[in-house]
């Protein structure tokens, strides 16, 4: 069946109530009903919930075949907690079957690839994959299509019990002996633990997993003792030069600079742009560079930033300290300023990422924003944006926040450079759609700025404001006319990953690549 | 194959970006960031084993990349090198708009370029004359011959110093003020204005002094220059704030223009606007600034 983004969606898969993509806010004013998690009662005071081991962890939660593991990827690329964890169950306990449920997973979890290919690993449900794992599961090794979801989505999915996560592992910079987490106070430390706080809340088991064992009681907890089942302390959770790096620094970069004010011209030529908006930007260069130029356009109008949400870094914790935002809402930290900030500087505060994203609960933050700055890999003419899949078919991306933001936004703004070595980034088709063109409302480009025609309002603040903007098929058309027009990717039939659209519906499926053969 | 339109000698060259012809990365779209001329270095920043490949880049980049409005002047070698010759044919064959001479020390030395143009200009089936010529003065000779420099050829649009070379020569160095090249700079723009030329003031090195680079450009300014060259798109924005016009100056420009259109077509010569005189002498200046405004997204009429 073809969807709303125009995608033919197996239907097969349309099994079991799924539907296709139908557009923005199709499921407004359903009702959901939540499934409960199924949880031990420990009546019995407890001194303490320390087990020795991760397989003995697993043990007193009746690990077993066939069942469901979830994580949490606040230690970005430093984490190892998901590859002790299934090591742990694979190797020791002999488990097999296993589904891993993790908010995101990098390279940082090429071990589980092997797991994958000897089969041990049957299902992976994340928002992100990428190394060797995105190359196994895209060469169709994985038993089970995998299945992407946003950060918004896949609260959205726990909750309605399309995911039920037998055993959550939550990898806690600090704890105590009880389980009540922290993201500061150790040594391998990730700032807001958000992602971590709905899969505590409906999992039938949790284990906490620290290198950092606290005094009782551990507070304010972003991981509740009354969640958790067990507590192991190991060596060390993750490599802190991986899990936050010293301080994001502002690019330097003309092209990056250029494109970035270029951002901050458009944002300020919007009524949106008044005291107290809300923002969120994303890490990459010209994104976070937009900071930089919206600060002077705020001093010289003499307006402040209300509040700013997302991934947090140094230049928005900055921002705070300076008093020109009210108040930062995290859900996770990307460089050690951050990290440092959460719940120290007054007004820098955490969240889960179901208040950070569900489009089925109700008050995420992103329904509030007004201005969100993101990233692409691919933009194509009808707006649809590509994070996921690289120029050769293979998953090495995550949608994370962006078709949260994009949907939940007054004004959703692409930045990204017009081509990337010989790829276009403006193109007729984008490999896999992972943020809808509906929710997609400006492209900054450095060869120039494209409105959504779905946005005529904005087309006239551009114009309004004496800012030149040309249409996104003649970008495209000039990204062709600089680096050539691509092949079309030679698929197979089989079905290796399904991209949920954050309202549960599936937005787009990503198919076994045939190998290249010259 | 791109082809150019015709080069126009006199245009708008508030900043003129340089940048290694030898980097595909840097030139293949250098006209995004605005700059009104790019200059495509083929001396100094090109290594002397690589200056061969260095044109090879060039010829590419002029004849497969649609630079656009952006003027594109290329730098060539000096005269004193081995190179100079060949850089021209490369130069005329590829289509670039106009040739700065390096380290030009007198009319001798634009009448030897401007004849080995000619030549290639025939020898590539160029229409004789359209390649336009700069000089860049580096040296206290070349500052004391600027005027037979710049009223050396028609080709010539316009004079530049180089401050490195120069201030070597002179036994200083920068100075924040300008006092280092103040009678250079001030020799330079009296010889333009005679023979009627542009002229353009040296690159300001430390991009991290914003200040300083500010405080230069503002000096550029007032001393009259039309432009600067620059080392970094970053330094493009602050030049053309400096260099735009105030909206008073872009409405009496406009209205002495219009005035002038409106007074001359009744044969009358001399007039009032807003209370001052105004005779023929004064459009050239105000057509300049409606250009100005124009360019800097601050007029739209058709008067200029």
């Amino acid at each position: 069946m073809i969807n709303a983004v125009g995608r033919e969606i197996p239907d097969a898969l349309l099994v079991n109530g799924k539907e296709v993509y139908q557009g923005k806010n199709y499921m407004d004013g359903k009702y959901l009903h939540k499934a409960a998690p199924t949880t031990r009662r420990y009546e019995k005071p407890q001194e303490s919930k320390i087990v020795a081991t991760l397989a003995d962890a697993l043990k007193q939660c009746g690990a077993k075949d066939g069942m469901t593991f979830s994580f949490h990827h606040h230690l970005r690329d430093g984490d190892y907690v998901v590859n002790m964890v299934m090591k742990a169950a694979i190797e020791e306990l002999g488990l097999k079957d296993l589904t891993i449920a993790a908010t995101s997973l990098g390279s940082a979890h090429d071990p589980i690839a092997d797991y994958i290919e000897e089969g041990k690993v049957i299902g992976i449900q994340t928002s992100g994959i990428r190394g060797r794992m995105g190359e196994v599961v895209s060469a169709g090794k994985l038993k089970t299509p995998a299945i992407i979801r946003s950060h918004g989505g896949r609260p959205r999915a726990i909750e309605a019990g399309e995911v039920h996560i037998d055993i959550a592992f939550v990898a806690a910079p600090t704890s105590d002996c009880v389980g009540n987490c922290r993201g500061i106070g150790g040594k391998s430390n990730c700032g807001s633990m958000g992602y971590a706080m709905t899969d505590a809340k409906y999992a039938d088991h949790v284990v906490v997993v620290t290198d950092c064992l606290v005094d009782f009681p551990n507070m304010p907890a972003s991981v509740e003792a009354i969640d958790v089942d067990a507590v192991v302390v190991v060596d060390s959770i993750g490599n802190p030069k991986k899990i936050a790096s010293a301080a994001a620094r502002i690019s330097q970069n003309p092209r990056d600079l250029m494109m970035a004010e270029n951002v901050a011209k458009v944002i300020v030529s919007t009524p949106y742009f008044k005291d107290g908006f809300s923002f969120q930007t994303g890490v990459g260069g010209p994104s976070l560079a937009a900071n930089l130029f919206l600060e002077k356009y705020m001093d010289e109008r003499d307006i402040k930033m209300g509040w700013a949400i997302g991934g947090i870094c140094g230049p928005m914790v900055e921002l705070l300290k300076k008093g020109k935002v009210g108040k930062v809402i995290d859900v996770q930290d990307f460089d050690l300023d951050a990290v440092n900030s959460i719940n120290q500087t007054p007004n820098h505060f955490e969240m889960s990422a179901s208040q950070y994203a569900n489009p089925a609960n109700k008050g995420a933050f992103v329904n509030k924003l007004d201005f969100v700055v993101l990233a692409a890999l691919e933009i194509d003419t009808g707006f649809n944006v590509n994070v996921l899949t690289g120029s050769d078919g293979v998953l090495r991306g995550a949608p994370g926040g962006h078709p949260d933001t994009a949907a939940g936004s007054k004004v959703c703004i692409i930045v990204t450079p017009l081509t990337r070595g010989r790829m276009a980034t403006v193109c007729e088709k984008v490999v896999t759609v992972t943020t809808p063109g509906d929710c997609v409302d400006v492209l900054v480009t450095d060869y120039g700025i494209a409105v959504n025609p779905l946005r005529p309002d904005l087309i006239e603040c551009l114009d309004n404001a004496g800012i030149p903007h040309v249409s996104i098929e003649s970008l495209k058309e000039k990204a062709y006319s600089l680096v050539g027009r691509p092949d079309d990717l030679q698929w197979e039939d089989k079905v290796v990953a399904v991209l949920e659209a954050r309202d549960g519906t599936i937005l787009d499926v990503v198919r076994k690549i045939k190998p290249l053969s010259l | 194959m791109i082809r150019r339109p015709k080069p126009e000698r006199f245009r708008l060259r508030r900043t003129m970006m340089f940048m290694n012809a030898q980097k595909p990365g840097l030139i293949k779209d250098a006209y995004i960031y605005g700059c009104d001329s790019i200059m495509l270095d083929l001396e100094d920043a090109v290594a002397e084993n690589q200056k061969d490949a260095a044109r090879f880049s060039l010829y590419h980049a002029l004849t497969t990349i649609d630079y656009g409005n952006t003027e594109v002047i290329v730098r060539i070698n000096g005269l004193d090198t081995p190179h100079w010759q060949e850089d021209i044919r490369v130069c005329v064959a590829g289509g670039a708009d106009g040739i700065r001479i390096a380290k030009c020390e007198s009319a001798q030395d634009v009448h030897t370029v401007e004849a080995a143009v000619e030549a290639a200009e025939k020898e590539f089936g160029v229409e004789v004359g359209r390649t336009l010529l700069m000089a860049a003065l580096e040296s206290p000779k070349g500052i004391l011959n600027a005027y037979e420099i710049c009223s050396a050829s028609d080709r010539m649009f316009g004079v530049a110093i180089s401050g490195g070379d120069f201030r070597k020569c002179m036994q200083t160095k920068f100075s924040p003020d300008g006092v280092d090249m103040l009678a250079a700079r001030g020799q330079m723009l009296l010889a333009a204005r005679a023979a009627g030329i542009q002229c353009f003031d040296t690159v300001f090195t430390d991009l991290d002094d914003n200040e300083g680079f500010k405080a230069e450009v503002l000096q550029n300014k007032a001393m009259g220059f039309d432009g600067k060259s620059l080392i970094n798109p970053k330094q493009i924005r602050l030049v053309h704030e400096v260099f735009a016009p105030t909206e008073k100056e872009v409405k009496q420009a406009e209205a002495v223009v219009r005035a002038y259109k409106e007074q001359s077509a009744a044969g009358v010569g001399v007039f009032t606007v807003n209370g001052k005189m105004i005779d023929i002498a004064f459009i050239p200046g105000a057509e300049r600034t409606l250009r100005l405004a124009k360019a800097c997204g601050m007029y739209e009429g058709d008067l200029v």
